[in-house]
């Protein structure tokens, strides 16, 4: 079933979410000494999170990566508590230990934000078994990058998943870079989808700025995935607007490239194609922007009003 | 009291848990059809009483495999996994370290994550190096994971169960050799705490700390040095992380000496560890420089000569005990 009106509502409003968090912290990241350690973004890729987590349901779980925010704000983070975590604040959401790169959002089934690239699949594999055993009617979504397909990790994962017909969705988000390295210095196959046939699953190729088309791809691969038929490996072709993190000077990134994919936004896609679907008026949208700036605006409040950990509070939540 | 191995100690452990909470599930390779089935096997006849959704045979995937128990785990199941060979556990080594050991951490303490992973281990069966290689003191250097090391049946069988109802990954490490040397096992329902060393004899002139397959070593050598005079007291230390300190110290502080001993290799090994805090804490109790006695820093050879000149044995520990004493 296609994504209805409420559905493409929310997603609009969650893509305008997190495009104005991570724009916020692209101006917050270059302030010295603000936010302590890396800072990876996801900005132009916002359709993926959006109708991915769209096209679940609240008890489904997600698994992600170190491009996340867009994925745990689609799953229903809440926006203040993942601020301050990303300010190392003693009030985000995991006290200070995790930072920006390791999110952990047990709450909303995102328990899971790991960086060691290709770390998330044994993990989703896991927590989709646990699905199985207890016969729920729950999925888990596994997000990748490119780069994550290359390693030894995400074929096991695969495999097993495959064997055991796992409900799992392994979702690769194809943004042409890992690290420096574009996708053709990497990877010989056209396409990583490609190599879900090796696994015995469908593989999927999906525009990746198309926020419908993500949800209608996810709707079906859940779908499957609940009748026991398995797992399936969607790709979606997306690009990375910004470097690898924000201090890379994307030297080895073309200005034109760039250019090309910030003209095709999948956030004026989708708001075109409800606009001229009388989905949404202009007034609307503009509304849905201001209280997206005012959510990211408080939850920057939060953040830095709030008091950083005692350093005692280090030797904490090591065992339970 | 029955007389078990120490393989079939832990599949009494695992039968007993099994049958208590219907979350404790086991995966690996051959964990239900094996290629070496034995009676005295760990997880012999656990498929036939428990069926395939609680017995889960794997592909060859450590990586796999790992993963397994911690996604399950999260979701509050019970996974005890099987890393067949203690080398294998590089293959499984991102799962259990950089996600088992430190994802509760990264929760701020949200999530939990009640795993075991059972890893076979030791030299003497003549595989060589790639299947021989006791890693203990890697595991025991990862804060977040728990690691116990049993040289008994009945202490195998208390501590696993023990494992099983902890709240955090338990890295537990069976020596094969075990397998088939029967023991003493209590019957019925018994835990032993982790974390708690035991003196498997008492002695007044010197100390010997070690674990899993040394403690026959220890054993036999304290009972050839009683006949000359000595009287070793030898300290079991069933579990390395987290590690009892103070059985060590009182130890060390009555009889003023002390030999570590242990089958991994020299350099780095975890008798290093033992030393510093003896060092730090009762360098005062001291009469003699301490010693260690471990295998070489070589890999496990294959041919027989070889690998019995790298498993450390009690002439080597007697000739430590006697230049301290």
């Amino acid at each position: 079933m296609p994504a209805s009106k409420e559905k493409k509502l929310e997603m609009l409003r969650s893509m305008l979410l997190a495009r104005k968090f991570e724009e916020e912290l692209t101006e917050l990241c270059k302030i010295k000494n603000k936010i302590p350690g890396m800072m990876i973004l996801c900005t132009g890729q916002e359709a993926v999170g959006a109708g991915v987590c769209a096209a679940l349901e609240a008890d489904d779980v997600i698994i992600t990566n170190h491009r996340s925010h867009s994925h745990l704000l689609a799953k229903g983070a809440d926006p203040k508590l993942l601020m301050a975590e990303i300010f190392c604040k003693r009030t985000g959401c995991n006290k200070g230990k995790s930072g920006t790169l390791h999110l952990a959002v047990p709450e909303v089934n995102a328990p899971c934000t790991t960086t060691v690239v290709g770390g998330g699949p044994p993990i989703a594999v896991g927590r989709a078994f646990a699905q199985q055993y207890r016969g729920e009617k729950r999925v888990t979504v596994c997000f990748i990058g490119d780069g994550a397909a290359n390693e030894g990790s995400v074929h096991e994962a695969m495999n097993l998943a495959s064997v055991w017909r796992l409900p799992v969705v392994f979702v690769c988000e194809n943004n042409v870079y890992a690290g420096a390295q574009r996708y053709e210095e990497h990877t010989r196959a056209a396409n990583i989808a490609d190599r879900a046939a090796g696994y015995g699953m469908p593989g999927v190729v999906v525009d990746g700025n198309d926020a419908a088309a993500v949800y209608d791809s996810v709707r079906e691969a859940r779908e499957r995935a609940l009748a026991g038929e398995g797992p399936t490996l969607i790709e979606y072709k997306t690009y990375r607007w910004r470097g690898h993190g924000e201090n890379d000077m994307q030297l080895y990134q073309p200005k034109d490239e760039i250019a090309r994919w910030q003209a095709a936004c999948p956030i004026p896609r989708l708001r075109a194609d409800m606009l001229a679907e009388g989905l949404v008026t202009a007034d609307e949208v503009r509304t849905m922007e201001a209280q997206a700036e005012s959510v990211v605006l408080e939850a920057i409040r939060f953040a830095e009003d709030s008091p950083y950990p005692e350093p005692h509070e280090a030797l904490e939540d090591v065992f339970a | 009291m029955q007389k078990l191995g120490m393989g079939q100690a832990v599949n009494q452990a695992l039968r007993e848990e099994m049958v208590r909470d219907p979350g404790v599930f086991i995966a690996g390779e051959g964990v239900g059809v094996s290629i070496h089935d034995s009676p005295m096997l760990p997880t012999h006849g656990l498929l036939a009483e428990f069926g395939p959704k609680r017995v889960k045979d794997t592909p060859v995937s450590e990586a796999a495999i790992a993963g397994l128990a911690v996604g399950a785990a999260e979701a509050g199941l019970r996974p005890v996994i099987e890393i067949m060979f203690n080398p294998f556990f590089t293959l499984a080594s991102d799962m259990i370290v950089n996600h088992a050991a430190k994802l509760r951490y990264l929760s701020g303490g949200k999530s939990s994550f009640p795993l075991v992973v059972r890893m076979k281990s030791g030299a003497g069966f003549g595989a060589g190096c790639q299947h021989s290689h006791n890693l203990e003191a890697w595991v025991a250097h990862c804060p977040g994971l728990k690691v116990v090391m049993p040289s008994t049946p009945a202490d195998a069988k208390g501590l696993l169960k023990s494992a099983i109802r902890d709240p955090n990954p338990v890295v537990f490490i069976e020596d094969m050799m075990l397998y088939f040397a029967p023991g003493p096992v209590p019957e019925g329902e018994y835990l032993i705490p982790i974390g708690k060393a035991d003196v498997k004899r008492p002695g007044r002139d010197v100390t010997v700390v070690t674990w899993s397959k040394m403690l026959g070593v220890a054993l036999g050598a304290a009972g050839k040095l009683a006949a000359e005079g000595i009287e070793a007291e030898v300290v079991d230390l069933r579990t390395l992380s987290p590690l009892d300190t103070e059985t060590i110290l009182a130890s060390v502080r009555k009889t003023g000496r002390l030999v570590v001993l242990h089958e991994a290799s020299r350099t780095g090994g975890f008798a290093g560890e033992v030393a510093a805090v003896v060092m730090e804490q009762a360098f005062e109790s001291l009469k003699a420089p301490l010693r260690r006695v471990t295998g070489p820093d070589i890999p496990v050879p294959a041919s027989p000569p070889l690998e019995r000149f790298y498993i450390p044995d009690e002439g080597q520990l007697i000739a430590a005990v006697k230049d301290i004493v």
